[in-house]
């Protein structure tokens, strides 16, 4: 992420969108246009209206461009994202960005189920709150929500850091991995294997870095926040277990 | 899969387009649920009377055995057929009797559900057919609640559709699985439940309609359930004043709710309700896990 999230609606600002009508075309021809973007387009806005609640809109986008959707969307939108940015005016179904490799989906309203799940890359900007099992499996992904996540968020997560300005729900960080979790509220409970651990000058750092990219900088105070991750008791072998196995 | 929808009408100026609005709804859950359809609608209360929703195999002629029942009680009962349904409106205190008759005279009829308001329809077949079939788009009433389905722990056959209504004005709809339903149907069989079918979803109605007979109201029955129950679900209940939402704590089954000042809507997908009125400036939630929701009419 190099752009923040206000530059971009600067960026946005200055070019008109091409219009693409999901009441008076398919899905399937809206994505395919998607798709069909060349490296050398100069278009490089697209305003997507009418998604009333469909899936799958916007996946597989792999140009660098800016798409917004008006309204709510249904399941998997934007995912297996690449180098695009798209903006969802509304909320969001199950598994929006899911996948993701690289680029930038902001959820503008709330994020259903499994938000940015297995995840490598990029950034899922989530203004409201996000359901259940937010960034699970998440292999590498940034994922910044401003209100709350659910149970089961950043189950297996294994790289990226997850970063939550409100609460988060039951089991955080089950059977984590390497990835950083960030949380300013309250946690109902922990997973297998997740602890509070030292925020370190290099976390400091790297949070004001992922709070700048979502835009959000000099907004909130990282000193709110505390840092969760892996004790490694899990999935480390220890020679002392060898005889379980 | 399956999807489910739930409609309640704050405002009551909206009722007579009751049928229209979950009829749309239903037909966004085309895709989750493409085996069989059935909804429940609470429309105008008849004072004395018990509406029966009943269902024959097809040719039953429901007038005669609406003169039949008659003759029996001595009384006349109205009945209005719908496609393989009918409703007959009996005297509350023949109601009994009534149902001892049919079960004995008509074996093959089944009873799809019984209600001063609540009536039940349920086909096999496509949602949009069903709806189409039972001509929903006409019905009038205060809340209703209504499935599709996809099969998974019985048979596609028409007592497997939901809505299970088990209790006077009570029924249910159901997405998901419950994995103890036969131990749980043996302990509601012992406290004198009957089930017309193997079905789990029937077995959740028949838990709440058990609680309820026990004093509980259906929030604490609701509430109950979680322990009692095992399983992926989300519910919808419709009672006589109102209908209520719970989802398992896992919440792995999807839920959506949009409310404004005029109604509340549930669906299991925000497709179901995209053409609800000014649904652009509804409230839209995801109902959160293992939490109560109910809204009702004063009674």
């Amino acid at each position: 992420m190099s752009a923040s999230v206000a530059a971009l609606d600067a960026e946005l600002d200055a070019s008109p969108p091409v219009l693409l009508d999901l009441e008076q075309q398919s899905l399937r021809a809206i994505n395919a246009a998607l798709h069909s973007i060349g490296e050398d387009a100069t278009q490089r806005r697209w305003r997507i209206v009418n998604p009333r609640g469909r899936h799958a809109v916007a996946v597989g986008l792999n140009a660098p461009v800016t798409v917004e959707i008006l309204g709510h969307v249904g399941y998997y939108c934007a995912g297996m994202n690449q180098r695009a940015r798209v903006i969802i005016h509304g909320n969001a179904g199950v598994g929006v960005a899911e996948n993701m490799m690289s680029g930038l989906v902001h959820v503008q309203g709330d994020a259903s189920q499994a938000a940015g799940a297995t995840g490598c890359g990029g950034m899922l900007v989530i203004d409201g709150n996000a359901s259940a099992r937010c960034g699970i499996s998440m292999k590498g992904i940034d994922i910044v929500v401003k209100g709350s996540v659910g149970h089961m968020s950043a189950f297996m997560a294994q790289a990226g850091t997850f970063t939550v300005l409100g609460n988060a729900g039951e089991s955080l960080g089950d059977s984590i991995y390497e990835a950083h979790l960030y949380v300013r509220g309250a946690v109902t409970s922990f997973g297998a294997d997740c602890v509070h651990k030292k925020m370190t000058d290099f976390h400091k750092e790297e949070l004001l870095s992922k709070l700048k990219a979502a835009g959000i900088a000099g907004q909130v105070d990282i000193g709110e926040f505390k840092r969760y991750g892996s004790a490694r008791q899990l999935y480390h072998f220890h020679v002392d277990n060898a005889w379980s196995y | 899969m399956c999807g489910i929808v739930g409609l309640f009408l704050k405002d009551r100026s909206l009722e007579p387009e009751l049928g229209s609005m979950l009829l749309h709804m239903l037909e966004a859950m085309n895709e989750r649920g493409p085996d069989s359809a059935g909804f429940a609608v609470y429309s105008q209360e008849k004072p004395g009377f018990i509406k029966m929703t009943l269902r024959a195999p097809a040719g039953a002629d429901f007038a005669a055995l609406a003169a039949d029942l008659g003759a029996q009680i001595d009384e006349v009962v109205p009945v209005r057929s719908i496609a393989t349904h009918a409703v007959m409106e009996v005297p509350a205190e023949h109601w009994p009797r009534a149902r001892a008759l049919l079960a004995q005279r008509v074996p093959e009829i089944a009873i799809v559900g019984e209600g001063t308001r609540m009536e039940v329809f349920k086909e096999v077949g496509r949602p949009s057919d069903v709806g189409a079939r039972f001509a929903l788009l006409h019905m009038v009433g205060s809340h209703a609640i209504g499935h599709t389905r996809m099969a998974t722990e019985s048979a596609v056959t028409t007592d497997g559709a939901h809505p299970y209504s088990t209790g006077i004005d009570q029924c249910l709809v159901h997405n998901g699985s419950l994995s103890n339903h036969n131990a749980v149907r043996r302990e509601l069989r012992r406290e004198g439940m009957e089930f017309a079918t193997d079905n789990d979803t029937e077995v959740a109605a028949a838990y709440l309609t058990h609680r309820m007979r026990q004093g509980d109201d259906l929030a604490s029955a609701l509430e109950r359930s979680l322990r009692d129950l095992d399983g992926f679900y989300t519910f919808v209940v419709g009672t006589k004043d109102g209908f209520g939402v719970l989802r398992d704590p896992i919440a792995c089954k999807p839920a959506v709710m949009a409310e404004t000042e005029r109604y509340v809507a549930f669906g299991s997908e925000y497709r179901t309700l995209v053409d609800l009125p000014n649904i652009g400036a509804a409230h839209v939630w995801e109902p959160l896990p293992s939490k109560v929701y109910f809204w009702s009419h004063a009674s």
